[in-house]
């Protein structure tokens, strides 16, 4: 085979062959290749929910607000806290992992196999933890009416107390004819029925006169318009038109729908690269512990996951700061 | 696989004796950023979100450039990112810092004159 190569003359030069580019390994380099497009995505997000923020900035939800719940800790409002607790697994997790790399650079397999263990136990309570968010926001907690134009009217007594639909809505004698197939067009499904009817709601809120309402318009000290009760009374009469109990993806009791949206999809889509993380680390953790890098000589394997973990937490920092901080 | 590690953070003022004592003192670093976001998320200091610079208040500011200072240490000490040639470091860092400020300025100016033409033009979004 010699004779037919020709030598190009630049055999042990920088573009000869045989050279690591930036002095990083294949697999390494393109790991870090995947982390700025998937970077440039995930701030493709957060630039939108910017702009949506901007948009409607004088009626937001505040984050304050909205994610308030502590698990075991029932109508305790705390909030911030179990977020930054999320936030404090998600980097203890990355210490781990680093120490992991570490561990595998001095070619202790004990050491990376238990440090991996941690790694995926802190991604697994991550996981665990955003799916309880997610099932408390989807829940809701006080309960709301929406307007015609979509805009969400919250329920305070006069003392500034929020008060939840259930304190105070009457129960109003009804019947509600189940929709089924035989009876019409088969595509047209019930809409969601909520635990009480507008009807009762408004029934409710008439009969209690400390009732009043607050719009998710801000007043000029920043805080939600809260109105007086002749002006509740008329909001609720002229523009109510649906209850609306926890979020979804078309209607959100603490505010503008947009926020619910951006919510599950920016949270979501972090939540989905933790659980491919999890897994891959899985995969990576079994890897060690039958002894495949031990055999290889080298446990770069663990460091190019480590290197998306890390960057997951990465984006969870940010996540952190724009959803809940700012 | 004989890596060496450049074990100085703080711009050199904090020299670490090994790499593992390197991993402690930059989670221990930021723990304590994380804790400070919290806690004035919580508090809320007056004189933090009574102040504008820039069409923002002063604590956002505040959370934006710890957010920053965290992602840092995350990038440059759990990634290795210290330990890589300056052209990698370049590559990734201004393509990222490049695309993602040119975005977000953009973005924010358009939502900032949506909200504008909602509020003082004849759009109404008031029933």
């Amino acid at each position: 085979m010699d004779t037919t190569v020709a030598k190009t003359g630049t055999e042990g030069k920088t573009w000869g062959g045989g050279n690591r580019p930036l002095n990083a390994s294949y697999g390494k380099l393109m790991m870090w290749f995947f982390i700025v497009s998937d970077a440039l995505t995930f701030s493709g997000f957060i630039a939108a929910y910017g702009f949506s923020r901007f948009k409607f900035i004088d009626a937001w939800p505040i984050a304050d607000e909205v994610f308030t719940h502590v698990p075991f800790l029932h109508g305790v409002p705390a909030p911030m806290y179990y977020v930054a607790f999320m936030t404090f697994i998600l980097i203890f997790s990355s210490v781990t992992m680093v120490l992991a790399v570490d561990a595998g650079h001095k070619m202790q397999q004990r050491k990376v196999i238990w440090y991996m263990f941690f790694t995926i136990i802190g991604g697994a309570i991550f996981v665990g933890s955003q799916a309880w968010e997610w099932a408390t926001f989807i829940k809701g907690d006080y309960g709301a009416v929406e307007t015609k134009g979509g805009k969400i009217l919250q329920f305070l007594d006069t003392d500034g107390n929020r008060v939840a639909l259930a304190e105070f809505s009457e129960k109003l004698p009804t019947t509600r004819d189940i929709h089924v197939e035989q009876n019409g067009v088969w595509y047209e499904a019930e809409p969601t029925v909520t635990t009480y009817s507008y009807e009762e709601v408004k029934a409710g809120f008439l009969a209690n006169e400390n009732l009043l309402v607050r719009t998710q318009y801000y007043d000029d000290n920043g805080e939600p318009t809260v109105l007086t009760r002749e002006e509740s009374v008329a909001k609720i009469l002229n523009d109510g038109k649906l209850v609306v109990e926890g979020a979804n993806l078309r209607h959100n009791e603490y505010g503008h729908p947009l926020f619910a949206d951006f919510f599950f999809f920016i949270t979501g889509f972090h939540g989905f690269h933790v659980l491919t993380g999890v897994l891959i680390n899985i995969i990576i953790f079994f890897n060690v512990v039958i002894g495949t890098y031990e055999r290889r000589g080298s446990y770069e394997m663990v460091e190019k996951v480590g290197l998306y973990w890390h960057f997951v937490d990465l984006v969870w920092v940010f996540v952190f700061t724009f959803f809940y901080l700012v | 696989m004989a890596h060496e590690h450049k074990l100085a953070i703080f711009r050199g003022t904090l020299k670490f004796k090994s790499n593992i004592a390197k991993i402690w003192g930059v989670f221990v670093f930021l723990s304590i950023v994380t804790i400070i976001e919290v806690a004035l998320g919580i508090i809320k200091p007056e004189f933090l979100t009574e102040t504008r610079f820039l069409a923002m208040k002063l604590l956002n500011w505040v959370f934006i450039i710890l957010t920053l200072v965290k992602a840092y240490y995350i990038t440059w000490d759990f990634m290795h990112m210290r330990d890589e040639k300056s052209g990698l470091r370049r590559a990734v860092v201004w393509t990222g810092v490049f695309l993602i400020c040119y975005l977000i300025l953009i973005l924010l100016i358009e939502g900032d004159y949506i909200f504008e033409v909602y509020k003082n033009n004849f759009i109404k979004f008031d029933f």
